[in-house]
């Protein structure tokens, strides 16, 4: 493959790869503190549409993110109520958010289908965006790729090294433990899932606000879903999380590209490599789930004390 | 007195009646597989609706985004059996489903769009909007510098592939050298993903994008570039001003007055329609500013033989991919290969799976 044909690739691989990075490591922190929440997809949708409303409405990009966030959040705490006030079975609670999520957006975002609202366009670094083949493929996108950028560190920085990070991640080892310790583990697992949440919305609102400004229902086609086994694939480690979503928005964009170099494959193959791959990462790391670095107390709901 | 003001109440009364009796109020249904404020396909269709509004003893009403399949039929019997005199049905999934209702309700009229099957009261019309296609590949053909024009398609059927054929048929009268490299999306309507495909033919060195989706997703992408684009289904300036040229579109106004017309006379018989640009029912979309006038004048040129029936599209000599003769020189080739087109004609790079 020449540069000419490698640089822009890797260029989408990025861009593509944003959305479901924000979304991995929303998910990651939710399940940190041992709360899975299955619900990304109709997290993220909820967060992609009040994103394009706010952006819409008050034509200034940022607050609509920060709104996207949030929303996100609101839409997670739902999650909350159910697995930690009335001890609610994750999964299931998981898969009606996804359905809510989904069926929100789609009802309050039909009225606004094929109606285009204000968002971030790239915006080259100066000089590094100069520097060549790194230059284009890491530097000349939209601010929301940048801060991407940051997240993974800080997330691995408070995961390993700030108080807060190890109390959260205590609660979703083993919050009877926790507790002992004079952890407040609910607070800590409401703080997992709200914001988890925060995250994910973003994610959504990466879709709406820079990948494209044009409104259409189900916007996240699925990434949410990609984002569940990304956290899986990257063995809840932020570092691994980048890789793994980088490597997922590399194979969207190389489908459509090898189709517009004249590969003779058909189409329907090109298309199903995303989901294949989805396949073969879970698979993958099932073979490895010894030492995967799962939360141990994933899935379980504390049980309140009488 | 008295009773004669009654008798020419009376009378008034008949008169209202009778009037009704012979300009019978008609309701209209539309089913709609996508938002009608989409700009695309279902936008289209809209307008149509909307001339009918003009009509005078025609109501009508729409249901929106409605799934192809088990949903569809249910909207279209809930249409029926509300008593709409005519119902449209504009998508190709609602085909069988409008089949089946139209099988319950005998009385009603039902138009179904890009399907092929009738019934006694179903009929179905489609538009040749291959020949505005061929129109708008001359624009492209024109405007390309690097001999590479990039199409954003969304499956692989026969009403897609006649149109990337027409295009390229188009393109090459302007010049002979231009490929077309075709991605398929399989997919009517996502915008993120639409833009990524036009971006990644943009990648292949195109520098006009063309489509055949629903969204104005490669529109942007190719705004963003800066270079050209040509839209389809309505006039996609407002989306991407400095790089839209021109754009294949539909106007069913028309026909779909000319339909309630019949079935306001009661001549209405169940048939399959397949017009063009004679009818008006396609069209080309006005030319961006950046379009030379000697180009309009050509593109204009060419429209006028078409719709003076001097021009077919589908004339031989044409070739296949591979650069064996497919139409011979001199043959036209009939309606039934082009409704079953399942090859691409030389120029174009890409596969038809």
């Amino acid at each position: 493959m020449t540069p000419e044909v490698l640089i822009p690739l890797l260029a989408a691989a990025v861009i593509s790869g944003t959305p479901i990075l924000y979304a991995t490591l929303g998910a990651m922190f939710s399940e940190k503190s041992g709360v899975l929440n299955l619900g990304v997809e109709g997290v993220m949708l909820t967060g992609c549409l009040t994103g394009f409303l706010v952006a819409k409405a008050s034509g200034n990009p940022i607050l609509a993110f920060g709104a996207a966030g949030l929303a996100g959040a609101l839409t997670a705490s739902l999650h909350g109520l159910v697995c930690l006030v009335f001890q609610g079975n994750q999964v299931v609670s998981g898969l009606a958010l996804t359905l809510l999520g989904t069926g929100v957006a789609n009802y309050f975002g039909t009225a606004f289908v094929g109606q285009a609202a204000p968002g971030f366009a790239p915006f080259p670094i100066p000089w590094l965006a100069d520097i060549p083949g790194i230059g284009p493929v890491l530097f000349n996108h939209d601010p929301l790729v940048y801060l991407s950028y940051v997240l993974p560190p800080l997330f691995w920085l408070f995961f390993s090294h700030t108080r807060f990070g190890l109390n959260l991640r205590a609660t979703g080892e083993f919050p009877g433990a926790a507790a002992a310790a004079g952890i407040n583990a609910i607070a800590y697992r409401w703080a997992g899932v709200l914001v988890g949440g925060f995250f994910m919305g973003l994610g959504g609102a990466y879709l709406s606000l820079a990948y494209t400004h044009l409104w259409t229902n189900n916007l996240t086609a699925g990434r949410g879903w990609i984002a569940v086994a990304l956290v899986i694939f990257s063995f809840w480690r932020p570092g691994r999380a980048v890789f793994g979503a980088y490597l997922f928005g590399g194979i969207m964009a190389l489908q459509l590209r090898l189709q517009a170099f004249g590969t003779t494959l058909p189409s329907s193959l090109l298309l199903m490599l995303p989901y294949v791959l989805t396949v073969a990462v879970l698979v993958f790391s099932s073979l490895h789930n010894k030492k995967t670095g799962a939360p141990a107390a994933l899935g379980v709901n504390i049980e309140p004390r009488d | 007195m008295r009773i004669g003001i009654i008798f020419m109440a009376l009378l008034c009364l008949a008169g209202i009646s009778t009037m009704h009796a012979a300009e019978r109020e008609l309701t209209v249904g539309f089913v709609y597989v996508s938002p009608v404020g989409d700009a695309g396909w279902s936008h289209a269709h809209d307008q149509g609706r909307l001339a009918l509004e003009e009509m005078p003893g025609v109501k009508t009403a729409f249901v929106e985004a409605v799934a192809e399949g088990p949903d569809s039929e249910r909207v279209i019997q809930t249409m029926a059996r509300r008593g709409y005199d005519i119902i449209f049905a504009t998508s190709f999934g609602y085909m069988d489903p409008m089949l089946k209702v139209a099988g319950q309700f005998p009385n009603t009229v039902f138009m179904h769009c890009s399907g092929f099957k009738t019934a006694a009261n179903m009929g179905n019309y489609f538009g040749r909007i291959y020949q505005a296609r061929y129109l708008s590949g001359m624009v492209a053909g024109a405007m390309t510098t690097s001999n590479v024009i990039g199409y954003v398609a969304a499956y692989p059927i026969p009403e897609v592939i006649r149109g990337i054929n027409a295009f390229t048929l188009g393109a090459q009268t302007m010049n002979p050298d231009v490929t077309v490299r075709v991605v398929w999306t399989k997919t009517w309507y996502d915008p993120a993903m639409e833009k990524e495909a036009a971006k990644s033919l943009l990648d292949a060195g195109a520098d006009v994008i063309a489509q055949h989706q629903d969204s104005p997703g490669p529109q942007e992408a190719a705004q963003q570039q800066g270079v050209y684009s040509i839209g389809y289904n309505t006039d996609m300036s407002r989306f991407a001003p400095e790089a839209h040229l021109t754009a294949p579109v539909w106007n069913w106004a028309p026909y779909y007055q000319q339909v309630v017309q019949r079935v306001q006379d009661g001549t209405w018989q169940a048939s399959s329609d397949w017009l063009g640009m004679a009818e008006g029912i396609v069209d080309l979309a006005p030319f961006g500013p950046m379009v030379p006038q000697e180009v309009q004048d050509r593109v204009l040129a060419a429209k006028e033989q078409i719709i003076r029936g001097e021009k077919k599209i589908f004339s031989g000599p044409i070739n296949n991919q591979q650069g064996d003769e497919k139409v011979a020189d001199g043959v036209i080739l009939p309606d039934t290969d082009l409704l079953g087109m399942k090859w691409f004609v030389q120029g174009v790079v890409g596969t038809t799976e």
